[in-house]
């Protein structure tokens, strides 16, 4: 828990370095026509690594026995993660509905253990569903 | 004023379209509810781009639709699975799940669902009757009392949100900076896009959402692997008369408990710890206190009677200024603004068809909404039998579908990945998500209020201080900022021992 959160503290940490590099780019003081465009940004990212340093302070002091994730839980997590990053790529040359039916066919096949039937016919039938409610319905398009 | 006003909005509110789209709205909200990982905020977000082609104030009633239905479909859960299906219905496990287990989960359930629409209604008859006063004071508001709003709206959540106030800061902090990535409104300048094009339109916190409340809570249900165990119940005509013969008897509970709910609601974050307050104050004055945990029905009136009462008042600030009170709440304001219309006092004036359809809604949709939950339990009952292992993706690809919708743009989707990931991590973290969310709604809002207060004072900051509203409301925020601080301190000087930690979700 502690290396995790450190690790998101720091983090964190760097991204408000980089927000406050491009604020200083933008300007951080008063324009001609009241303050400039990094003004916000700068005191914004100014007061999160502050917050962050005291966080990390804190935790460096105070220990817990929690640990983040164990390698047992995780396993089901990624299961989801991977496959759907997977689906997500295909989206973009397959079209969202070939994907997602390819994607929920492996889910159910490969961790649900579902009969080939029920893959087959629900995995056709949800993006089916979807595609009428979005395009026929409510006109709205997708790739 | 009044009368006229709610009868205009009830012309507009019973057409047969807009009954029809209350009913499909409280359906997909109530399945919405009942699934785990699926909230009223990211329902509301997916379903969001199917309004587009709505008229406005179709699609408010649809988006408040779904948000009853989510309401009241975390009650099913919490009674029959004992899993909350949004963090409000904690407190309805507590008794509720011991009733289901007896054999009384009919009569659970009827109370849930009857105290939800007691306290809904409650809710919305303060708000008919404040809604106006406070857009009528709100038209006066410059830019300073605006932005010392919002400053009150995020102190709230450091100041009464529980958990580590500093992780509360950062991730208001961290919505406001996504908030100014893009295109600066003011001077027209690109920030924080380091040369990608692809970072030029901003973050959407509509795809935040999404993927925040969607894809993280997919992934830490699935890490605690879920099982439904549930618990069979019949509900009939028999079983819902006698309970509403018995319920009258907790009047006080539900008065008690539909003020805290409002109290609470009305402020961001609300719901969650207005529904565990009202439990433990139901729990103090009950006559059978020592009953409480073990199946006691007054402990199934008090947190839902609350929880709803709060979740309708999240919408009074929404509508007369513009400022969400919840997450759910954001993404509705998010609507409004795509739909061309301006969110704040303005509304009152400008669209009263659109307002007080929208209030008018209120009544009918939580009329239809216990009728339809009561006569239906059974079939949202059967949704949590589907194998996980067909929810899980379709959740995703749901999802992804949602996510598209809103801009047409593969891009989207990839951010709705990243911010499922950041979700999940932060959950574990006790990073909390909600004042992120609101933060990257209103982000663009309080820079400019913000930047036209500093414009106007010359670049002092003592204008928040000199104009007596915006006066009172800074300090009041400033109060709420330095409560966590404050506590420890005052504690320390009663003698008393530090409270245990109440972990609250602020997560409405």
């Amino acid at each position: 828990m502690r290396a995790a959160d450190l690790i998101t503290a720091s983090v964190l940490i760097l991204l408000g370095a980089l927000v406050i590099v491009d604020a200083m780019r933008l300007g951080i003081g008063w324009g001609t026509d009241g303050p400039k465009s990094g003004f916000f940004p700068f005191w914004l990212a100014l007061i999160m690594v502050v917050c962050c340093a005291i966080i990390m302070a804190q935790q460096t002091r105070i220990t817990t026995r929690h640990i983040f994730v164990d390698r047992e839980k995780l396993r089901p997590v990624l299961t989801v993660l991977w496959p759907a990053v997977i689906a997500v790529a295909l989206m973009e040359w397959l079209g969202l509905y070939v994907a997602s039916a390819l994607y929920m066919g492996f889910y159910m096949r490969w961790v649900g253990r579902h009969s080939w039937f029920a893959v087959v016919s629900l995995s056709l039938a949800i993006p089916i569903v979807s595609f009428l409610v979005f395009e026929k319905w409510f006109f709205v398009p997708m790739p | 004023m009044g009368v006229e006003n709610i009868l205009l909005g009830f012309q507009v509110a019973i057409t047969p379209f807009n009954l029809f789209v209350a009913v499909i709205g409280i359906l997909l909200g109530t399945i919405i509810g009942v699934l785990p990982g699926l909230g009223g905020a990211n329902g509301v977000a997916i379903l969001l781009p199917v309004t587009f082609t709505m008229p406005p104030t179709s699609g408010i009633i649809l988006l408040t639709s779904i948000y009853w239905g989510a309401l009241f479909g975390g009650a099913i859960t919490s009674v029959l699975f004992n899993i909350p299906g949004e963090p409000w219905s904690v407190a309805t496990t507590f008794d509720g799940y011991p009733m289901a287990r007896s054999g009384d989960g009919g009569k659970a359930l009827t109370a849930a669902f009857t105290s939800s629409f007691v306290g809904a209604l409650f809710s919305i008859l303060l708000i008919t009757f404040f809604a106006p006063l406070l857009a009528e004071v709100a038209l006066r508001f410059g830019p300073p009392e605006f932005f010392a709003i919002q400053l009150l709206t995020f102190s709230s959540f450091v100041g009464l949100g529980g958990g580590n106030p500093l992780k509360t800061i950062v991730s208001i902090l961290i919505g406001f900076i996504l908030a100014t990535v893009g295109l600066d409104i003011v001077t027209g300048q690109l920030r924080l896009t380091f040369g990608f094009t692809g970072l030029m339109k901003g973050f959407d916190f509509i795809i935040a959402v999404i993927g925040l409340f969607g894809i993280g809570e997919i992934l830490l249900s699935v890490e605690e692997g879920l099982t439904f165990r549930g618990v069979k119940t019949g509900i009939n005509l028999r079983v819902v008369l006698d309970t509403w013969k018995i319920l009258p008897r907790f009047w006080r509970t539900f008065v008690r408990s539909s003020i805290i709910g409002f109290w609470m609601g009305f402020k961001p974050g609300g719901a969650t710890p207005a529904s565990f307050m009202s439990y433990a104050f139901a729990k103090r004055f009950s006559k059978n206190a020592g009953n409480f945990g073990k199946g006691e029905i007054e402990g199934v009136v008090a947190p839902e009677t609350a929880a709803h009462a709060a979740g309708v008042a999240a919408i009074l600030p929404m509508i007369t200024l513009g400022i969400p009170g919840s997450p759910t709440a954001a993404v509705m304001l998010g609507g409004l603004i795509i739909w061309g219309l301006q969110p704040g006092p303005l509304l009152f004036t400008e669209k009263p068809d659109f307002v007080w359809g929208l209030i008018a809604s209120m009544y009918t949709g939580n009329v239809i909404g216990v009728l339809m939950v009561l006569a239906f339990v059974p079939f949202f009952a059967a949704i949590l039998r589907i194998p996980f292992a067909i929810l899980t993706p379709l959740i995703i690809v749901v999802c992804a579908i949602g996510s598209y919708a809103v801009h047409n743009s593969m891009l989207d989707i990839w951010y709705m990945v990243f911010f499922g990931v950041v979700g999940y991590v932060f959950k574990k973290l006790d990073y909390p998500l909600a004042p992120l969310v609101l933060a990257l709604v209103l982000g663009d809002l309080a820079e400019s209020a913000l930047r036209q207060s500093l414009i106007m004072s010359q670049g002092s900051l003592a204008i928040f201080f000199t104009r007596p509203i915006a006066a009172a409301i800074t300090l009041l925020a400033i109060f709420l900022f330095a409560l966590p601080l404050i506590t420890p301190w005052w504690r320390r000087m009663r003698g008393a021992p530090p409270a245990p930690f109440k972990p609250v979700a602020a997560d409405s």
